[in-house]
């Protein structure tokens, strides 16, 4: 079995990578996938908190690159689901104790015992960021919609079409449909003209992110939460299926919702 | 693109940060300034000229990203909108 390796990157920093992971890999693991979540933020491990498995690590990435302790003793099991393992970034080290080419064998290793390996780039477009795209097959690109956070997602873009990951997707994060309504926010259409690449998904802004952030439990397991929700379309789409993003035809309540906050439907209203 | 917009209040701020981005990326996506681009214009509107007459006004022209056909992949590229207003009779060619 070869997995998929898919590298979630921003360029811009606080834009949502880390949620991006913790929340992809929750679901994809919801839908009966292995998967492995790999903190390649080296020196700044935030995705053990987020996932709330912080009281659980022992041995990190570097440690098994550097062959201090086998692979599999570096992976903490997420015991609250069936197939979910997280691989931490050490701490107390810096971006330079790896390389791409241990990255990419890293990757290659973890790709042959699950399904999908998700990587969590630190910000940035320097060694931790080629690091981190090093063993990846597939890219995600996360961004807000904000000029620079645009700006620097179309970097990333650029530098990831360079080192032949083709095709990236996108994910715009933390849209405030108030906003986007009264013209105060760019819209999704705004962002796929600008950037040209095949949408993901489009995440809410959505307090309840906050929320299950405090408590260590990725917020696509929330039935009620709008994020959540968008998340749980993410993952389905990343397993092949065609998920629309806002129907705007049927009546169904909740894309109605979704388009009419989004300001999608303008032609209707 | 209208520059002066940007300074009536009634624009949308989404539109002036839309705006505002496109120009500057048109620099950071091929390290191409827009002077340059400016050069290439008037270099097209020379060429051009000979065959036929354009709105110089209205010519547009911009670096994007398109999907190459062959591989679906996503390539640089090089964008102009040229309105023409009448075309040059051939036989002075
Ligand atoms: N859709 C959202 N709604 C509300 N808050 C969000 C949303 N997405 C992310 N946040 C919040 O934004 C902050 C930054 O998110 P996150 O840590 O995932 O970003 P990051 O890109 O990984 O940051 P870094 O570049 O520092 O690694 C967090 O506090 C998170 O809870
Ligand atoms: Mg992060």
């Amino acid at each position: 079995m070869i997995g998929e390796v898919i590298v979630v990157t921003s360029g811009k920093g606080g834009v949502g990578k880390t949620t991006t992971t913790a929340n992809i890999g929750t679901g994809l693991t919801l839908k009966g996938k292995s998967v492995v979540l790999v903190d390649a933020d080296i020196g700044l491990r935030n995705l053990d908190v987020v996932m709330g498995l912080e009281n659980r690590i022992v041995y990190d990435l570097v440690d098994v690159v550097e062959g201090v302790c086998r692979l599999r003793q570096a992976l903490i099991k997420d015991k609250r689901y069936p197939n979910l393992f997280l691989l931490p970034a050490a701490q107390t080290k810096d971006k330079n104790a790896v390389n791409p080419e241990q990255m990419q064998k890293l990757a290659t290793d973890l790709s042959e015992e699950f399904d999908y390996v998700i990587l969590d780039c630190p910000a940035g477009i320097e060694q931790g960021f080629k690091n981190a795209i090093a063993g990846a097959n597939k890219a995600i690109v996360v961004t807000t919609p904000e000029v620079s956070a645009v700006r620097d997602a179309d970097r990333i873009i650029g530098l990831l079409e360079a080192s032949g990951l083709r095709n990236p997707m996108l994910i715009i994060n933390r849209i405030k449909m108030e906003m986007v309504k009264r013209g105060d926010m760019m819209n999704i259409d705004d962002m796929i003209d600008i950037l040209a690449i095949d949408l993901l998904g489009v995440i809410p802004d959505d307090d309840l992110i906050v929320v299950s952030t405090n408590r260590g439990e990725p917020v696509i397991a929330t039935e009620q939460s709008l994020a959540g929700q968008a998340y749980r379309n993410v993952v389905r789409r990343l397993m092949g299926e065609d998920i629309p993003f806002m129907n705007l035809e049927s009546d169904d309540g909740f894309f109605k919702k979704m388009a009419k906050l989004f300001g999608l439907n303008k032609k209707k209203q | 693109m209208d520059l002066f917009k940007w300074f009536n209040k009634s624009t949308s701020s989404k539109d002036i940060a839309k705006e505002r981005l496109k120009l500057v990326l048109i620099h950071d996506r091929a390290n191409v300034s827009p002077q340059f681009l400016e050069m290439i214009k008037g270099e097209l509107i020379k060429v051009i000229s000979d065959y036929m007459e354009i709105d110089e006004e209205g010519l547009e022209i911009k670096l994007t990203r398109t999907k190459r056909e062959i591989d679906d992949s996503t390539v640089p590229a090089l964008v102009a909108n040229i309105p023409i207003k009448r075309m040059k009779d051939k036989g002075n060619i």
